[in-house]
């Protein structure tokens, strides 16, 4: 068994036990990678020098593990969060020069006070817009399960480097899925906290009303742990909410007996793999014998979430990519004679495809004349969708359904048509615009392609515990999560 | 299906988002911000005369701060990822004609 198929808690026992060191540790993670990564194409830049001075270093100090939740821990970073001195891109060529960010995001600063080892940047499609990480300029990241199909998006790369086992831990960022969905596809737990938990100062911002942190990690338990330290208001970030953060593990008891588990029916119909729908009322009818109450609901809204989402989403990322102007960082074009000029070619030759195409639905959406037919109509539609959530709240604990209507798909196959894209991201794009917090857990795998499923446990919010707590007790029940792929896949 | 967005719109759009596109590509995008546009039409049949935009998903109001000085970056270091300096400041093309 390889020291990157451990928990965190093995892991600071082995450390604690002067069995290993923080060294070898990291030094594993960097092995795992260099066999792997040709395949997996997961990172985009590796921080293999500080790393391993920074092991060194907790090496010779010796803390005693006990008093840092992270001590010594590997994680993965997506590359649209700021890490200072260490290249981030968002995987998009306009940054392709973007060698020396001159600050951490909180989340960065909170992962290293806690003494984790920042291993490297995550590939991501381009400013995290896609479902597939096919946008990324720079390199195509496989699914560890089958190299021929897509590890999701957009933290594709969290999500492959955590699935085949080249760090333990990543972090990425969810707006419409993007955590959850790569989760689901690559059989891995990820997170999108409440709107508001973790501070998004430092994240690469896309749609600042939608935008949240998540770990990507193997258990609940060490999603939970993560997700603890990362969590809190931040000054930096007045979005950020002045609640507290609980001891998130203490909701593993593994006991949910009287939980009330609500299902919308809307969560299993039409367009969900009769499959994935199997699968998921297995995963219920496992919450039933843990002694979960379960009943059938409506989210009645639910099929407008993608045209609301695509609608809002855009509009902010329109005004939020204003900021790549060609001046101040980044990519600038060669010969342009004015000002103007400047900031078109240098927009035009620095962005994708996909980012072209939302900056423009977006500053279509709020040009003169469509506001209120497009972005303002949008903007009472999410006031709906959110009300449909706060209904089911008022008598439920928590929602479960699929994450994803299906498993991964083939790379390649949908990249043409940006509607059937968007289609991914129907079960989970509804959890960002009501900003409630959602889980995707491992729950078995599809016979036609042994592709991951994923169970998807929605909350109230701020009440990640009891997402937590259902998601532990049923990982608990099951051995979906200790099913490991060959990477590279079976071809 | 109709096209909301010709090809000229493309255009306008482009240009308001500081965008330069070829012709070919603003056929392209015409043709695909049209079908997104109207996959959005189906948001007119919710009914939203009695419903407020929502801007925000949490209960929050402005939040305030003392506005203390505090060190952040240099200018040297804000310099230090321009493609383009001269003289301690970020240089662009001439602005006036």
């Amino acid at each position: 068994m390889s020291l990157l198929d451990l928990t965190i808690k093995e892991l600071q026992e082995k450390l604690s036990n002067k069995e290993i060191t923080v060294t070898e540790l990291t030094q594993a993670c960097f092995d795992r990678i260099e066999e792997t990564d040709g395949q997996v194409n997961a990172f985009l830049t590796l921080n293999k020098e500080a790393a391993l001075e920074q092991a060194k270093q907790l090496d010779e100090e010796g803390i005693d593990a006990d008093q840092f939740l992270l001590f010594g821990m590997p994680i993965g970073i997506k590359d649209n969060i700021m890490t200072k001195d260490l290249k981030t891109t968002c995987a998009s060529e306009f940054l392709s020069n973007f060698e020396d960010p001159l600050y951490d995001a909180t989340v960065i600063t909170k992962l290293k006070n806690a003494n984790a080892i920042n291993i490297g940047k995550l590939n991501m499609d381009e400013f995290a817009m896609g479902s597939s990480t096919e946008n990324s300029a720079y390199k195509k990241t496989t699914n560890p399960w089958n190299k021929d199909y897509v590890p999701g998006g957009s933290s594709g790369g969290s999500a492959a480097a955590v699935a085949a086992g080249q760090v333990p831990f990543a972090l990425g960022s969810d707006t419409g899925g993007s955590v959850r969905q790569p989760a689901s596809y690559c059989g891995v737990v990820g997170m999108k906290p409440t709107y508001g938990r973790v501070s998004r100062f430092g994240l690469v911002a896309f749609a600042s009303s939608l935008d949240q942190v998540g770990p990507l990690t193997r258990t609940v338990e060490d999603n939970a742990r993560i997700l603890e330290v990362i969590s809190g208001v931040d000054e930096m970030d007045p979005t950020s909410a002045n609640i507290d953060v609980p001891n998130f593990r203490e909701a593993l008891t593994g006991d949910i007996k009287g939980l009330k588990v609500a299902v919308p029916k809307e969560y299993l119909q039409e367009g969900v793999d009769e499959e994935v729908a199997n699968k998921i009322n297995q995963a219920i009818d496992t919450l039933k014998e843990l002694g979960a109450e379960v009943d059938e609901v409506s989210l009645p809204h639910s099929k407008y979430a993608i045209a609301t989402y695509y609608m809002l989403a855009s509009s902010e990322a329109s005004a939020n990519l204003a900021r790549f102007d060609g001046i101040r960082y980044g990519k600038r074009a060669e010969n342009a004679d004015n000002l103007i000029e400047l900031y078109k070619q240098s927009r035009s030759e620095g962005f994708g495809d996909e980012v072209k195409r939302r900056i423009m639905l977006g500053t279509f959406a709020l040009s003169s004349g469509y506001y209120d037919a497009y972005y303002k109509k949008a903007q009472q539609v999410r006031c709906l969708i959110t009300e449909d959530f706060e209904k089911v709240f008022e008598s439920y604990d928590v929602i479960v359904g699929p994450t994803s209507p299906t498993t991964a798909f083939k790379i390649g196959e949908q990249i043409d048509d940006p509607l059937t894209m968007y289609a991914n991201d129907i079960l989970t794009i509804p959890v960002n615009l009501a900003g409630v917090p959602a889980i995707s857990i491992p729950c078995g795998f599809h016979s036609d392609n042994n592709m991951p499923i994923g169970l998807q446990i929605i909350g109230k919010h701020f009440d990640e515990s009891n997402v937590y707590r259902v998601a532990h007790a049923y990982e608990q029940q099951t051995e979906h999560h200790k099913q490991k792929p060959a990477i590279g896949g079976v071809n | 299906m109709s096209k909301k967005i010709s090809t000229e719109d493309v255009k306008h759009v482009a240009n308001l988002a500081r965008l330069a596109i070829t012709d070919e590509e603003a056929e392209k995008y015409s043709e695909q911000l049209s079908s997104i546009i109207n996959f959005s039409e189906q948001l007119s049949e919710v009914d939203t005369s009695k419903v407020k935009p929502m801007t925000h998903v949490l209960d929050m109001k402005n939040v305030f701060r003392e506005d203390e000085p505090k060190d952040w970056i240099t200018k040297e270091e804000a310099l230090k990822n321009a493609p383009d300096q001269a003289d301690g400041q970020f240089r662009v093309p001439s602005i006036l004609e």
